[in-house]
């Protein structure tokens, strides 16, 4: 989708004149590094320009946006985690057995269905027809600008505030996204765990726990999931990575003013000064969740100390 | 041999899932407070009887006339009296501590759980119970070996370490799985020396399975010879020249001697029939 910035700020009809002046206010017309430089010195002051769309600085877009999307996949990978993990270890205990068969087919199918159909149907059946939780958006229109924003996250924000209607109203709305995507997440979190966990039960390790009269299980908490920690750590890592980027699908199913929404419609309209910001958070997140998963591993295996 | 025996193993056969072939095949010998031990190549089932009897393999078809060991019928027991056994009374030291050592728990911590699996104490006095096991394996200062983590000691000393883990609770028997393989030939005599001491010591029924027949001779009182499943040949390990079998001669023949003659050493003739016939 080739844009034209400055296309995009002054429209399909301006003369030659106003889209000249225009893309020297912009700085077009200097040459790349300089524009790069100055790029730079803007960021090194937390200056990241104004957004087209929204008319508004982008930080101020994204200190907005990116809470909403940081608490969906929050709660994403926790549930895809929890759910992931214990089902991964389990299809490798029970490997080949009905379990491991079972576990397979649940696995493949939150791999195969795309998100925003499962979105849709979710809200058919848990919403519509069941109600147990909340539509679209983040809490209930009725509760919208109730709460002082402080940090954004609408959980915490709420829960400061005491205003326990408006949190119960957030978890509602926040339950179906999130574990939908959690599911979809789990799905490769699952079939690593139990790829891991196979290679860790054939070593002979394994067999002294047995032999000093642990049983399998014991064996398997005690013994072998310590060494797939580190292994663990990488790939949810990396999956949360993925959720805090990638979630536009779900958050456009479920109208949530998330990152990924924003990032996504800036895009499409050639919003530059947008666009470039969200990348580079997404570089700092990958960055971020690397250098902690790095300092997971020293607390979870010896030899790295 | 005294009394009664401690394990009592007849026609012992084994087939592990998928395979053509039987493992193991009507395997039968008795074990009193001595040490036996096990020769047999790469393949030919030593090893599998030893974890047969532990009942480490759940999925294998496993069927004997008989496998008691001190009056537990070991081929009803169910799991939950054979998590009582397992290293309570009957341990097994594994080939090599570089990977028989979970590499992520501190040493003694390790020692400590073989005791807390089958006492109930406090972990204080597990502490102390493994730290008074690593001194009689001649650990010399085993208060800081505790606190180690297996890649940062070397070879000898794991092997101690697991010597230490496998007799802590008293066993009745123990199965020696190559314990020596692993190691450098220079450590090997040592660790070998301290098992021999603790087992002599302490009246255990040693099944040591090796692939040294020079070393079995060495260390145990008798010796099973294994080709292919079957045991061809029980022997006194002092008689162990006087083998009449045709695969332990071969064995004997392969092996070369200091200031022997310099031919090539003799290539062992396998016989079809060794796999057949019936242990003489």
């Amino acid at each position: 989708m080739p844009t034209d910035p400055v296309r995009a700020i002054v429209g399909e009809d301006a003369t030659r004149e106003v889209y000249e002046t225009v893309y020297r206010q912009l700085g077009l017309d200097r040459p790349m590094w300089e524009q790069f430089f100055v790029y730079l010195r803007d960021v090194a002051s937390f200056d990241f320009g104004t957004s087209i769309r929204t008319g508004q600085p982008v930080l101020q877009d994204i200190v907005h946006v990116l809470p909403a999307t940081i608490e969906l996949a929050t709660f994403a990978i926790l549930f895809g985690a929890g759910v992931g993990i214990p089902l991964g270890v389990l299809a490798a205990v029970k490997k080949d057995r009905w379990q491991d068969q079972l576990i397979r087919i649940f696995s493949l199918m939150g791999h195969s269905m795309p998100i925003f159909w499962t979105g849709m149907i979710g809200l058919l059946i848990f919403y519509a027809a069941l109600g147990w939780v909340g539509g679209s958006g983040r809490m209930s229109q009725f509760y919208i600008g109730l709460v002082p924003e402080r940090t954004n996250f609408l959980l915490i924000d709420s829960a400061l505030a005491g205003e326990w209607e408006v949190f119960r109203s957030a978890l509602n709305h926040i339950v179906l996204p999130a574990s939908l995507l959690g599911y979809s997440s789990s799905a490769y979190i699952t079939r690593m765990t139990r790829s891991f966990m196979l290679d860790q039960l054939g070593q002979e390790y394994v067999t002294t726990a047995r032999v000093k009269g642990l049983s399998r299980r014991q064996t398997v908490w005690r013994h072998a999931f310590g060494n797939i920690r580190v292994q663990l750590v990488t790939i949810v890592a990396l999956a949360y990575g993925a959720l805090l980027e990638g979630a536009v699908l779900i958050e456009t199913v479920f109208a949530w003013p998330g990152f990924g929404q924003y990032l996504t419609s800036n895009l499409l309209i050639g919003d530059m000064n947008a666009v470039m910001t969200c990348v580079l958070i997404v570089g700092v997140i990958f960055i971020a969740l690397n250098i902690l998963s790095d300092l997971l591993y020293r607390i979870f295996d010896p030899r790295t100390r | 041999m005294t009394s009664d025996p401690i394990l009592d193993v007849q026609g012992l056969s084994l087939r592990y899932p998928g395979a053509a072939e039987p493992a193991v095949r009507g395997v039968s010998f008795t074990l009193g407070r001595e040490r036996l031990g096990i020769v047999g190549e790469s393949g030919s089932g030593k090893s599998t009887v030893g974890r047969a009897i532990m009942k480490l393999l759940p999925d294998a078809e496993m069927s004997a006339e008989r496998m008691r060991f001190e009056g537990v019928d070991l081929l009803r027991a169910s799991e939950a009296q054979m998590l009582k056994l397992r290293g309570a009374r009957m341990s097994m030291i594994l080939q090599d501590p570089k990977y028989s050592l979970n590499p992520i728990r501190r040493c003694g911590d390790q020692v400590a759980e073989a005791y807390r699996t089958h006492v109930r104490c406090s972990k204080r006095a597990a502490h102390d119970k493994a730290v008074a096991m690593l001194a009689a394996v001649q650990i010399r200062d085993p208060e800081r070996v505790y606190g180690l983590y297996p890649h940062e000691v070397s070879g000898g000393m794991g092997q101690r370490i697991m010597i230490a883990m496998m007799l802590l609770t008293d066993p009745d028997l123990v199965i020696a799985d190559e314990p020596t393989s692993a190691l450098d030939v220079t450590v090997r005599l040592q660790v070998l020396k301290i098992l021999d001491d603790l087992v002599k010591e302490r009246g255990i029924g040693l099944i040591m399975i090796s692939h040294d027949l020079n070393l079995v001779r060495n260390f145990c009182d008798r010796v099973l010879i294994m080709y292919a499943g079957r045991v061809v040949e029980t022997l006194d390990a002092r008689d162990l020249d006087r083998a009449t079998h045709p695969y332990t001669r071969g064995l004997l023949a392969a092996q070369p001697r200091i200031g022997g003659p310099r031919a090539p050493l003799p290539v062992l003739q396998r016989d079809p029939s060794w796999t057949m016939e019936a242990p003489a």
